[in-house]
């Protein structure tokens, strides 16, 4: 597609549609919903992390005064490890799994009630690292686990290996002057969204369930939720409300099927709300991992082979996110040689769940370490050493497909003239540089575009807001139809409201719901056409849309009026009927997403604690559709990842009992943690994109975990491999170093 | 346990409001009066989603009793805009882009306004170290404390 000129709309900074509702506190999120008669229920959860469940008993609470349901396992019969996961059936499998639930007249009743309940449990070891998980002899999490289904070979906490293989990685490895190798651990770390889970449901006496909530994806909370209550989704109608964070932890359920149920057996509407401790002990957090990587060179800097060997936690359930992660682990790198492989184990902790660029931060935190030490040993400058080996259009990734236009190199470049590069780091600070890279998702979105008698525009999709997109939804609406942006509204449609689409999540909403929202644009212009050639009675090839308005072509002697979109929706009653655009697509060629940052940190030897200086992000959006959005991603991103570079990890003890599940222990940075995160936004345009965008959402959260480790690296004059690098571990590094 | 009757004046207007002993002043807020803008996002003092003003206190309203608010004033984030149009700290954060999600975006307001009314003039340093109670976890708060920022220099403006 041609490279779009003179943007209008696309590229200013107004202010998002639903701002007014957020800052005045009207907006609805997903605790906010009472309806009348409502009963609040509370969740039991498993002591143990690992343990056969004997029985369960709920009469106690069933006995107690204003309990009016209570359910367990074996009331929800389908949706797999989903629905296991949601309520555990024969075994508990992590501490705080859900075990059953009550439905009481107050959400105070419900808690109390949960003690009555009798579980009788037979405790077994818990299998709590990778380390023990893949020991010979280990634990099994679950005795019918095979690696990759391969019932010939014993059972295994091994659920999957991953490999991607090019060339011959010994010879490259013979042939490099210079060999870098490394073994890293990254912590699980939390989504930390600040709105925890919550959902609202009820159902009727014919069966049909409404369910409000806040999620990434109405339309898999209602297949999901169908699959767990082995009910039709014809039968479900969910209502996605405002979403507070979500980062990918708001991709899946845990609630919903739970209130439904207990919503049948009580004949009321339930509502369920997680407290902070709940979302920390069983929703999907991201995997701790450990990657080994090998890098070898020539004296000059080229790369002549490569390897990883990465392990993921998966939870109690197969599904790390090693797959991206062996993905993403060697994307920026063009190279002959390389051998991945990537294993997705099991142990006794909640079933992680996405988190931003879900599976790169971790391996990329292995390899960009590698790199940095590699640039260290060639005495050569760390940009320089990865612009001497970065992928390019033309390049094949190493999963597969061949890069389009691609903006690795501009941002590299970019980066070496900035003058925050330029200029060295303070007296006694450490610099350290890493490259983040995502490959982006497209799939499917609908649109529909509505225009009021006035010409307003309406657009209902069904990608779930979490930071703006309502905004460049309306930009791009703005600028395909040529009318002002502040006469488009956007909305999030329920299931019922809107036509599928699928999650926000991926960094997909801006480019493939954007996609559909611009071809339901070009659908309402089309109609305009018509409409304005049937009242000028002319041929609909003799008109034009331009600027908003219907024209005569060039040379078409026709003495009329131009037709702006309002003149004509007030006449449509008269030319057709009302105006409605419609679109529906797969969106295909997302265009992957790579970025640099660097960071400079000051460490306090006395205390072990580092602070950031300083923090530069340079990406490549394709096309900042709204570039105070685009940079908000950026600076968000660095801060998660500042975060699980400098704090954020989860503590357990020996039973697997997470000992810092509340916001004061599981330390997300603060305000006064954090300098002001410079951007630097590159437009490379995506081709399968009118406007040329890529998500830019996932990215940012990538580079910040070796930029900041190379950092520390730096002040420090020795690495430390492992995150976080939290006071503790900084100190007892100094101290073991001397 | 029974319900204990709560005299209390939210955003100026006065108003009563049953109480379980052990409701928090977030609760009463939301569940007793319906006012949903005050969130909710860890119930423990610590992220300030529930950030509202106790005569004039700034306080996490999880960490108050809803029984102590008898006799008291609140000010919540419903209170911030007057009839006539928004607060010059909800403009700010919306031409600064200073919310993704918005959840974490009532408590900073108020929080921020708590600040404004004490000290007009802040400098970086102390924007951050007020609002270090209040958690937000998709803008890096980059976005946050320039709104703030831009916001004291307009209220220094004379108009
Ligand atoms: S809800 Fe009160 S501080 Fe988090
Ligand atoms: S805008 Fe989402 S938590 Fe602050």
């Amino acid at each position: 597609m041609a490279e779009a000129v003179d943007l209008k709309a696309i590229g200013t900074r107004p202010v998002r549609p639903d701002g007014v509702e957020k800052v005045t506190g009207r907006a609805n999120f997903g605790a906010d919903l009472s309806l009348p008669g409502m009963l609040h229920a509370k969740i039991l959860r498993s002591p143990h992390a690992h343990a056969r469940i004997k029985s369960v008993d709920l009469s106690g609470a069933l006995a107690m005064d204003g309990v009016v349901a209570a359910i367990s396992g074996k009331d929800l019969p389908g949706g797999g490890d989903l629905g296991v996961n949601i309520l555990a059936k024969d075994k508990a499998l992590y501490h705080g799994h859900a075990v059953a639930a009550v439905a009481a007249r107050s959400a105070y009743i419900a808690e109390v009630a949960l003690d009555s309940i009798k579980v009788e449990y037979e405790p077994l070891n818990p299998v709590l690292s990778i380390d023990a998980a893949i020991a010979d002899g280990a634990t099994l999490v679950n005795e019918s686990m095979h690696t990759n289904g391969d019932t010939s070979q014993p059972a295994s906490n091994i659920a999957a290996i991953t490999k991607f293989e090019r060339g011959d990685v010994e010879k490259g490895f013979a042939d490099a002057d210079v060999v870098v190798e490394g073994e890293y651990r990254v912590p699980t770390a939390h989504q930390g969204y600040i709105e925890p889970h919550a959902c609202t449901a009820t159902i009727n006496e014919e069966g049909k369930a409404t369910v409000w909530c806040c999620t990434q994806g109405q339309f898999d909370v209602r297949s999901m939720t169908a699959q767990c209550l082995e009910m039709a989704v014809s039968d479900i109608r969910v209502i996605p409300s405002e979403i507070g964070g979500g980062f990918g932890g708001k991709t899946t359920i845990y609630l919903e099927p739970v209130a439904v149920k207990l919503s049948a057996i009580s004949g009321r509407p339930v509502k369920m709300v997680m407290s902070r401790e709940e979302v920390f002990r069983a929703t999907g957090p991201t995997s701790a991992t450990l990657c080994r990587t090998k890098i070898g060179a020539k004296n000059d800097g080229t790369i002549t082979a490569a390897s990883a060997w990465l392990a993921y936690e998966a939870g109690a359930f197969p599904g790390a996110p090693v797959g991206p992660g062996c993905m993403s682990v060697l994307a920026p790198y063009d190279l002959e040689n390389f051998a991945i492989e990537g294993n997705d184990v099991l142990v006794n902790k909640p079933k992680v769940a996405a988190y931003r660029a879900p599976g790169a931060p971790q391996s990329m935190h292995a390899m960009e370490c590698t790199i940095d030490e590699l640039a260290r040993k060639l005495d050569m400058d760390p940009l320089e050493l990865r612009l001497k080996n970065c992928a390019e259009e033309g390049t094949v990734a190493p999963y597969g497909p061949q890069f389009p236009a691609i903006g690795l190199k501009a941002c590299l470049e970019a980066a070496k003239e900035h003058p925050n590069y330029t200029t060295p780091p303070a007296e006694g600070q450490g610099r350290g540089v890493a490259v983040g890279f995502w490959f982006n998702i497209g799939m499917q979105s609908s649109a529909e575009i509505r225009i009021a008698e006035n010409g307003a525009v309406t657009i209902m999709e069904g990608s779930p807001d979490i930071g703006g997109s309502r905004a460049s939804m309306c930009l791009m609406a703005a600028e395909t139809l040529g009318v002002p942006y502040k006469t488009i509204n956007a909305h999030v449609g329920d299931t019922e409201a809107t036509g599928y689409c699928n999650t926000t999540g991926g960094s997909r909403t801006t480019f493939a719901t954007g996609l559909a929202v611009i071809e339901a644009c070009e659908d309402i212009i089309t109609q305009c056409k018509q409409r304005a050639a049937l009242t000028w009675e002319l041929d609909v090839d003799q008109v034009d849309w331009q600027d908003g308005q219907a024209v005569p072509k060039p040379g078409v002697n026709a003495d009329v009026k131009p037709l702006s979109l309002a003149d004509i929706a007030r006449s449509a009653g008269r030319t057709g009927g009302p105006l409605l655009g419609r679109a529906s697509l797969n969106a295909q060629g997302p265009g992957a997403s790579f970025s640099v940052n660097w960071t400079d940190v000051e460490v306090d030897r006395e205390t072990g604690k580092v602070d950031v200086a300083a923090f530069t992000a340079v990406q490549d959006a394709g096309r900042a559709i709204h570039p105070s959005y685009v940079e908000g991603q950026m600076q968000g991103g660095a801060v998660q990842g500042l975060g699980w570079a400098l704090n954020e990890e989860y503590i357990y003890d020996a039973n697997g009992v997470m000992e810092n599940a509340g916001f004061l222990d599981y330390r997300v940075p603060v305000t006064s943690d954090m300098p002001m995160i410079d951007t630097q936004i590159i437009e490379v345009p995506n081709p399968s994109h009118p406007y040329g965008v890529r998500g830019v959402g996932e990215t940012p959260i990538v580079a910040p975990l070796a930029a900041t480790s190379n950092a520390v690296r730096d002040a420090l004059g020795f690495r430390i491999n492992d995150l976080p690098l939290s006071p503790p571990r900084v100190l007892e590094a100094i101290d073991a170093n001397g | 346990m029974a319900k204990v009757h709560v005299s209390t004046t939210v955003n100026g207007q006065p108003q009563e409001v049953l109480v379980e002993p052990n409701d928090s002043l977030l609760d009463t807020l939301r569940d007793g009066l319906g006012l949903t803008g005050t969130k909710e996002g860890c119930a423990t003092g610590d992220c300030g989603a529930c950030s509202v003003t106790l005569d004039g206190r700034l306080v996490c309203s999880c960490l108050v009793l809803g029984v102590e608010a008898d006799g008291k004033e609140v000010g919540t984030i419903e209170g911030v805009a007057d009839g006539d149009g928004l607060h010059v700290l909800q403009q700010k954060f919306l031409e600064h882009a200073a919310l993704q999600c918005g959840v974490c975006t009532p408590g900073f307001i108020v929080a921020a306004k708590a600040l404004l009314e004490k000290n007009p003039d802040p400098d970086e340093t102390t924007i951050r170290y007020w609002l270090a109670g209040n958690l937000c976890r998709c803008t890096g708060y980059d976005k946050i404390v320039r709104a703030v920022q831009d916001a004291a220099s307009e209220l220094a403006t004379p108009a």
